[in-house]
Parts: C-alpha cells; sequence; structure tokens
C-alpha cells in the first residue's frame, strides 16, 4: 500500500490559519490543540490547497453551514485533489455519486428514506449476538499475545464484517474493501488521474457483485436496493451501486477510527478503565462520551455560489470541512469540553453529523462500538499501551488509531 | 409535565429513545415520537430533562 507522504503533492504545513491541511499526518495527531488555537483567532481557517478550502471549528458554525443546504452543496464530501467540478462526467446535484451522502435536497430525503428502516434501532439490535460472537472469535484469536494490536488484529475486522454480512459480499474480501476505504478516504493529496484509477477500480469492484445479486438473489441488501422503488421506477444500477459504494465508505473506518481511539483511551486512562470493569452499566454513557470527545468524522461540503460566509470570501466550487469533532469540543457548547468524563450526562455530541444528513449508520455504529468495547474489557480488564511501541494515527478526514499496540497485563479465560 | 418531540426537527440520532425508553419510541424511519400523549410521571421527570438535554437537533421540548 502507498503511503501519502511520500506522494502528497503539496509539501508540509508551516500555518494552520491560512495553509492547513487535514492530510498532513501532524493534524490528526494534533487535532484538539489545533483546533483550541483555532478557535482562540480565527474561528474559519482557510488554505489555497485542494482548489480552495475552509475549515470552521466552532460548534456554532459547523451546526450553520450543516443545516443550510441552500448555500453548501453534498456534491463532494471528501476533500481531495480531484474536485466533482473537475469531472465532466460526474453525476450532478441533486442526486451525486453515492446517495444519500452525496444527495442535496429535495432528492437526498427520498433516497434517504429507502434506506433507513434497515438501520432502524429496532432491526440494527438483531445484529447484536452476531456481533458478539464476532468480537470473541477475533479475541480468541490474538489471546496468547503478550502485546497485541488494538486496531489492526481487532477493531478494523468488526465494521468490515458486519457490512460485508449485510451486503452479502465475500467476507474473505475484508482487506480488498479496506484497500478501496483507504483510497478513497485516505489517498486524497496524490495526483489527480491516480485518484480517478482507484474509483475506477471501485466501481468494478461493485458492478460485479451487484451484478452476482442480479444473477443469485438473496435475503440482503443488496437485493434489497435492487428492488427497492424511488418514484414507483426501480433504482438505477448508478444509485445502486453508489448506495453500495457509501455503505461500504461510510461504515468502515469510522467505526473501526471509534472502537480505536476508545480502547486508547481506557489503555491511557487506568481508572477510567477500572471504573467500566467494576460499573459496567456507566458503559452507555461512556460510549457517548467516546463518541464526542474522539469523533472520527469530518464531512465536507461545496460552495455552491460565491458566499459571503460571517466575512469569509468564500468561491464557488470551494471546499468547507465540516469538522463535527472540533464542534464536539467547543468550550461554547460543552462545559470542560477538553476533558474525557466517562459519566458525563448531558452530552449533545455532534458525532453523527447535524440535519438532514444525520448518521444512517448510527445505530449499528453504536452498537458496535459498545460491544466491541465490553468484550475487549470483559477479555483483557487491564491493558495499557505497549512500550517501546508506537501509535499510529490515520491521515485524512476520519480520525482513528490505524495501529495501537497495546500490552495485556491481565486476562480472562 | 408532558415531553413532546418537533417532528420537523427530530433526525433520528436516537438518544431519547436511549436515555428514556418509558417516554420515547421510534417509528421504522427511526423518528422518535413521545409514548402516549408524552405525559411524564414524576419518577421519570429526571430522565425527560435529560432526554431534552442530550438531543443534538433541539428537536425535544417539555411543556406545562
Ligand atoms: C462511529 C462510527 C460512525 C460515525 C462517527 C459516522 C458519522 C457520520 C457523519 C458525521 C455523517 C454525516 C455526513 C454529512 O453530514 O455529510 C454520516 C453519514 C452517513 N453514515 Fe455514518 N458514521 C459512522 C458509522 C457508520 C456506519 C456503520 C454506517 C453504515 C453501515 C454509516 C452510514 C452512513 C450513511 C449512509 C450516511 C449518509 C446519510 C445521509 O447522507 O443521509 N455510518 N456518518
Ligand atoms: S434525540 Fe432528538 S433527534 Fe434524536 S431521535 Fe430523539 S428527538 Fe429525534
Amino acid at each position: 500500500m502507498t503511503t501519502l507522504d511520500e506522494k502528497s503533492i503539496y509539501g508540509p504545513v508551516t500555518n494552520w490559519q491560512t495553509d492547513f491541511d487535514h492530510a498532513d499526518p501532524s493534524y490528526n495527531e494534533n487535532a484538539h490543540e489545533i483546533w483550541s488555537e483555532l478557535r482562540g483567532t480565527c474561528p474559519v481557517a482557510h488554505t489555497e490547497r485542494y482548489g480552495g478550502t475552509w475549515l470552521p471549528v466552532t460548534h456554532e458554525l459547523v451546526h450553520e453551514i450543516a443545516y443550510d443546504t441552500e448555500h453548501f452543496s453534498s456534491r463532494g464530501v471528501v476533500v481531495a485533489t480531484v474536485k466533482p467540478s473537475d469531472l465532466p462526467d460526474a453525476i450532478p446535484a441533486p442526486i451525486g455519486g453515492a446517495p444519500p451522502i452525496t444527495s442535496d435536497p429535495p432528492f437526498h430525503q427520498d433516497a434517504r428514506r429507502i434506506l433507513l428502516p434497515a438501520f432502524s434501532p429496532k432491526i440494527i439490535d438483531l445484529w447484536e449476538p452476531e456481533i458478539r460472537l464476532l468480537c470473541r472469535e477475533l479475541i480468541a484469536d490474538m489471546k496468547a499475545a503478550d502485546v497485541v494490536d488494538a486496531a489492526t488484529q481487532f477493531a478494523q475486522h468488526i465494521p468490515v464484517n458486519v457490512i460485508a454480512r449485510m451486503l452479502g459480499f465475500p467476507p474473505e474480501d475484508g482487506s480488498v474493501f479496506r484497500g478501496f476505504v483507504h483510497d478513497v478516504l485516505e489517498a486524497i493529496n496524490l495526483e489527480p488521474g491516480k485518484r480517478a484509477e482507484a474509483f475506477m477500480a471501485l466501481d468494478a469492484y461493485v458492478a460485479k457483485q451487484v451484478q452476482d445479486h442480479i444473477d443469485n438473489p438473496r435475503d440482503d441488501l443488496t437485493n434489497f436496493l435492487l428492488n427497492a422503488k424511488i418514484y414507483d421506477q426501480p433504482l438505477s444500477l448508478q444509485h445502486v451501486g453508489g448506495s453500495i459504494i457509501l455503505l461500504l465508505i461510510a461504515g468502515i473506518d469510522t467505526t473501526w477510527s471509534s472502537i480505536g481511539s476508545s480502547l486508547w483511551h481506557l489503555a491511557t486512562n487506568p481508572v477510567d478503565r477500572r471504573r467500566l470493569v467494576d460499573n459496567p452499566a456507566l458503559m452507555p454513557t461512556a460510549i457517548e462520551e467516546f463518541l464526542r470527545a474522539y469523533a472520527p468524522v469530518t464531512m465536507a461540503r461545496v460552495v455552491k455560489d460565491d458566499y459571503n460566509f460571517h466575512g469569509n470570501e468564500m468561491k464557488q466550487n470551494d471546499w468547507v470541512l465540516l469538522p463535527f469533532p472540533a464542534a464536539n469540543r467547543d468550550p461554547e457548547e460543552f462545559e470542560n469540553a477538553d476533558q474525557v468524563l466517562i459519566d458525563r450526562e448531558v452530552n449533545r455530541h455532534a458525532a453523527f453529523g447535524l440535519g438532514i444528513h444525520r448518521c444512517l449508520g448510527s445505530n449499528l455504529a453504536r452498537l458496535e462500538l459498545r460491544v466491541a468495547v465490553e468484550e475487549f474489557l470483559a477479555a483483557f480488564p487491564d491493558f495499557e499501551l505497549a512500550p517501546d511501541e508506537v501509535v499510529k494515527w490515520s491521515v485524512g478526514q476520519i480520525r482513528g488509531p490505524r495501529e495501537l499496540p497495546v500490552r495485556i497485563n491481565a486476562r480472562t479465560l | 409535565m408532558k415531553v413532546q418531540v418537533d417532528q420537523s426537527k427530530c433526525q433520528g440520532h436516537n438518544r431519547c429513545y436511549a436515555i428514556a425508553p418509558e417516554l420515547f419510541d421510534v417509528d421504522d424511519m427511526g423518528n422518535a415520537f413521545a409514548i402516549g400523549d408524552g405525559v411524564v410521571e414524576p419518577h421519570l421527570a429526571e430522565k425527560a430533562r435529560l432526554a431534552v438535554a442530550n438531543c443534538p437537533e433541539y428537536a425535544i421540548s417539555i411543556v406545562e
């Protein structure tokens, strides 16, 4: 796999206010400090990179943009060297390439309603036993070792397996999915042509799986989409493929990051770890706090027409990052915003977004996160960061540990 | 005391349903509504307040 630092078309960041780059490896490593500093100085940072990009860092501004679908389009949600407006064949607003995440009103709501019932809490809760079993299998596979990588041996496999089962895709293709997810979400600063190649491979893979479902129908989400209708017509194959790509991309790095960050917190905060071991009833409240404090997902919007946003002269087709994780750390919205309080009862966090694009998979993501942390703690009630090894953080809009070596100090059998 | 969910604001984050399933339920689309006529028994008043305080979309209000 390529490493971005070798291939980025941009140099290292020198100034976070005027030349930031969310794909500079130091961004995710120091995100909380960077946002805190920007909140005090500009609240909206700007960079010429990626063809012009803005970064608002307060809860109020993130909230305003998420609600303002008149000036900001979801046509592009991953800031990269290729803009939707650079691609003559790209599917235009309000549909976009991966409905509903790339869609704007009024189409957005109609595309979203197709998927909502499959992700409602009561349907998702039925997956709990299977997710628990999966976590236990992963733990059994690594039980004897003193040092395990909680990101690569545990966290990353959970969402990959769950979404493969939901879509009815070959479970052994897990590493193929992870490669695609990496290309879409992390390989964002390469030569534009390289990125287009990665997308073609992803489209071809999904088209092959969809064809297999047309030939051999079964009871899964792919066939559900193939049978679904919009405006009394079956969904186009383009729409089916786009929604499948969305489900593959949206659910994997995000949930993996969230599980990883929560375990990173527990590895570095023994008091919280012991509290959760002694009092498992605190878990749901702790999970919401992990989601707030380590929210993994920053989204993006495209500026529809030139627009003066609180004194910032935004140009048509500029990118705007929507850092929900920064909103979650804003002291104007949260008391002791930079402290992680696992018993925080009042916690109006925005980890799953705000407004019409609220994460469609939020019930599934929460379930995977809670079960993963519960099972890991039950098997390994005492663990810490492995001495002499380094934690590696992701690059780009999804923030979480990609390598998390921990030393197991106590295990139950 | 009564709780009510503003359907035009609710986006289905399901925080209310997780905090107070005695007071809120969700439909097939994952959107929340108050159970019955929304009346909150005194022993659930604290849960009702927590649901209001945790809704990311400011969709829940307490009336009376
Ligand atoms: C902890 C894990 C996750 C986090 C923090 C997260 C976060 C988000 C956020 C912030 C959005 C809003 C996008 C926007 O405003 O443009 C979103 C949208 C979405 N997410 Fe998630 N997500 C997670 C896991 C998942 C999972 C597991 C799935 C499904 C398998 C999923 C599917 C989706 C879909 C389909 C959308 C688009 C909804 C729409 O545009 O109407 N996500 N997610
Ligand atoms: S917490 Fe708010 S947005 Fe979420 S389901 Fe309840 S009312 Fe709706």
